[in-house]
């Protein structure tokens, strides 16, 4: 099935997307309401939630070019020294534009 | 089993301080924004229709997938798989906030889910495992965020050519960035520790092996497993939960 990018259609396309983006805003949550929060499923979403956070890294830092390794680098190298999230977002920022240069 | 009384109280100073908080990420995000803006109505979207889509769908990265896939026709299936595969994270956000949003009355806790992301949900998630609750980021950063991507919209719409190349800029590296720090600011227990190489692994395979996109949640549902089979032996930080 196919939607035309007149005005409507493109109104229909925007719908259809907003509407799936909702389904997975609400449907863990929903989900959710249906289950006992044990131990177990506490330390299941706890350890969870911090692996969100590595999944979207990882194949980033393997995807990217020299200057996106060089932003996370920097990141967890400033990081893991001063334990500020600004400083150490900056850094990274700035380690991707100067590798970027460089190279 | 849920209590009648919903116990978490939204305080309006706290909504308004990490209002403040997000504010010097959603610069960044208002430069993705820019990028998007431009990218849509370079693939033939309307200046209202690109701002519609920010204004209504409000994830990023599934929006530049479909811009992508914009043409006189759109097909509407493939369109929709891609929606739900990238988003699929929220899935996940979102039931991690569980313990937290069970204290809330629905309608709130639904409504605050409409702008969860990334950034105020990796704030969120860390502060819990610290043992502070903190919805109000959803709700006061998420609005940050979102007039953010909104005015970043508009202005790729209108002035995208001012924003040539942002990734020469390092700018397409910012959320990585925000995301790591987030990650490397919170607890650093073996467990989790064992968690994060199984979940980066798994990811790695899934972005290998797996259809396109489906990486962030195999790699974070591999990485739930190792807590899911390995409790956590210190006394629960939160007394939340009954």
């Amino acid at each position: 099935m196919t939607i035309t990018t007149t005005d409507a259609g493109v109104l229909a396309l925007i719908a259809i997307m907003t509407l799936v983006t909702l389904l997975t805003r609400f449907g863990g949550v929903f989900a959710m309401s249906f289950v006992r929060i044990s131990p177990r499923v506490e330390s299941f979403i706890n350890t969870m939630a911090s692996s969100v956070l590595i999944a979207i890294i990882v194949p980033m830092a393997f995807a990217g070019d020299a200057g996106a390794v060089a932003a996370l680098l920097a990141t967890a190298g400033v990081m893991l020294a001063i334990r500020k999230p600004l400083p150490a977002i900056t850094a990274g920022i700035a380690a991707a534009g100067l590798v970027r240069w460089l190279i | 089993m849920t209590s009648s009384v919903y116990s978490y109280q939204l305080s309006p100073a706290k909504i308004r301080s990490e209002f403040l908080r997000l504010l010097p990420i959603s610069l960044f995000v208002m430069a993705f924004g820019a990028a998007f803006g431009l990218a849509s109505v370079q693939k033939g979207l309307e200046p209202l229709q690109s701002l519609l889509m920010s204004l209504t769908v409000f994830a990023g990265a599934s929006q530049f997938a479909a811009v992508d896939m914009w043409g006189t026709e759109v097909s509407v299936l493939p369109l929709m798989a891609v929606v739900f595969a990238i988003n699929s994270r929220h899935l996940l956000m979102g039931a991690s906030l569980y313990p937290m949003l069970q204290h809330l009355p629905p309608a709130k806790r639904y409504g605050i889910l409409l702008l969860l992301t990334d950034a105020n949900w990796a704030v969120s998630a860390q502060d819990y495992q610290s043992g502070r609750r903190n919805l109000e980021v959803i709700l006061g950063g998420g609005l940050a965020i979102w007039m953010a991507w909104l005015i970043g919209t508009w202005l790729g719409v209108y002035f995208g050519g001012l924003l040539q190349n942002p990734k020469s800029l390092g700018l397409d590296m910012v959320l990585g960035c925000f995301l790591l720090a987030m990650a490397l600011g919170g607890e650093k227990s073996p467990r989790i520790l064992v968690a994060w190489f199984v979940a980066g692994a798994a990811s790695l395979a899934a972005w290998k092996w797996l259809p396109p996109n489906t990486h962030v949640v195999a790699g974070a549902l591999a990485g739930g497993a190792v807590g899911l089979f390995w409790l956590d032996d210190r006394p629960p930080s939160d007394g939340g939960t009954q």
